[in-house]
């Protein structure tokens, strides 16, 4: 099953990129993931892995995922270790100047499960369409939160400057 | 059971019955003899305990299906895994509830695997019966064993999540208006197998398998009258109203489960040692779990607005 959702954000790319490619900030941001941990090495970039979950109905699902592509401003995939089969994908793309189109994708579903994975999928799609979609209203509050922080901090910082 | 053993009992049972009438005690004599001949059926059936056989793939290809059942039908909801130690051997102590159709132990057994996925060892001890019984051997797969002391200290060598239900048979058939109610029987033997491996205890609590028939009594008094507990090891033979069978007596091939709602709390590991000095005393270990248990299952039936519906 492939679900998917994009918003606008009055953002530059790389600020964007900064947030979804930070771990520690992925919690505050993605809508019904219960966890989100660095399980490598590396917390970010290509072969960086977390173990995910995400609330869905009676269950709390994923497993451990790895980073498999990683372009930066504007793409990042990964894909499932363990646990149920995933693929998801970042897509960033400026959308004018300043703007940024986030797009958000998730192929998920169990190989070898049937008519009751195929039911499972369809039934589950709705819940997690939901939560990227609350996931990418509440990034772009908190990238523009943060763009606007910068803008004001390097109003103050020009104002004490002395002339 | 030792052929001995059996003639022993049924001489009791005999002595017992001499002053009812000639009819009665004929239709019990033949009635014993059934349950002996059953009795020899289960337990050439009791599978042997093979922990290899549980089957990651089989439970993780059968997650979907559980998903849906315990998302739709039970509306589950669980909380607090993260209480459960990440790795290691832990043993998980529940009650237990539903009947013969225990929807909490699914519901805990999908929540389990999704949350730490179906490459950790998780084993559950079931009764004797439900083991033997035709087309339950799927359980198996999923890592169920038989109840005995010797299988529950091979899964937790092996590094594994063990769950067990002390109450058993005994819990599970109460009455429903005891649905509420943490009853072990005084079984402490999961304490002493806890201190004897030293891992941690995780209880958890389930609440609404109780409400999925109107269970009527133990029929404890029936039970001991067939024999049932020397020849079984059951104590009961319980009596209940559900689904498809109205008046359902023994539960022996299981009913449909009205749709309650199951709530299951974890809550925090209790490390024996750590908490009760060197040398726990069982009793006060015992007291403590089921007096841990209760107070949440009070907690979560305060929550419960109506029966069923949760």
């Amino acid at each position: 099953m492939r679900v998917g959702a994009q918003i606008d954000v009055a953002a530059p790319p790389e600020l964007v990129w900064a947030f979804v490619t930070d771990p520690t900030r992925t919690l505050h941001f993605m809508a019904g993931v219960t966890r989100w941990e660095v399980a490598s090495d590396r917390d970010r970039g290509l072969g960086a892995r977390y173990r995910t979950l995400m609330r869905v109905g009676s269950a709390e699902v994923g497993g451990l995922v790895e980073t498999v592509e990683y372009e930066e401003p504007c793409d990042l995939a990964w894909t499932s270790v363990t646990g149920l089969d995933q693929r998801g994908r970042w897509r960033l793309r400026p959308s004018g100047p300043n703007r940024t189109r986030v797009e958000l994708r998730l192929s998920y579903g169990v190989a070898g499960a049937g008519i009751p994975g195929w039911v499972a999928e369809q039934v589950a799609a709705p819940t997690v369409r939901g939560n990227l979609r609350r996931s990418l209203l509440e990034l772009r509050r908190q990238v523009e939160h943060e763009q606007a922080r910068r803008r004001a901090a390097a109003r103050r910082a020009a104002a004490q400057r002395p002339a | 059971m030792p052929a001995t053993r059996a003639a022993t009992h049924n001489g009791r049972l005999a002595d017992a019955l001499t002053d009812t009438t000639n009819d009665a005690a004929g239709s019990t004599g033949i009635a014993q003899r059934l349950v002996q001949a059953v009795a020899g059926q289960v337990r050439n059936r009791v599978p042997t305990a093979d922990l290899d056989e549980r089957d990651p793939d089989f439970i993780r290809e059968a997650l979907p299906g559980l998903w849906l059942l315990a998302s739709l039908y039970f509306r589950g909801e669980v909380r607090g895994l993260g209480n459960i130690p990440e790795d290691g051997p832990v043993l998980l102590v529940g009650n237990h509830s539903g009947g013969n159709v225990t929807p909490d132990t699914g519901v805990f057994i999908l929540a389990f695997s999704t949350y730490f996925g179906v490459e950790r060892r998780f084993h559950q001890l079931a009764h004797n019966l439900v083991l033997s019984m035709p087309g339950l051997g799927f359980l198996r797969r999923f890592g169920t064993v038989a109840a005995s002391p010797e299988n529950a200290e091979r899964a937790l060598r092996s590094g594994a999540a063990l769950l067990v239900y002390p109450g058993g048979d005994y819990e599970v058939h109460r009455p429903s208006w005891e649905r509420n109610r943490v009853d072990f029987a005084g079984r402490r033997g999961f304490v002493r197998l806890a201190l004897e491996h030293d891992v941690p205890i995780v209880p958890v609590v389930s609440i609404g398998g109780q409400e999925t028939a109107l269970f009527l009594s133990r029929g404890e008094g029936l039970s001991r009258l067939f024999g049932l507990d020397r020849l079984f090891r059951l104590k009961v033979l319980p009596i209940s109203l559900s689904l498809p069978w109205g008046l359902n007596v023994g539960d022996m091939l299981g009913h449909l489960p009205l749709p309650a709602k199951i709530t299951i709390e974890v809550l925090p590991a209790i490390h024996l040692r750590d908490q009760f000095g060197g040398d726990p005393d069982v009793d006060e270990v015992y007291d403590h779990v089921t007096r841990t248990m209760q107070e949440t299952l009070d907690a979560l039936a305060s929550e419960r607005r109506l029966p069923v519906l949760g």
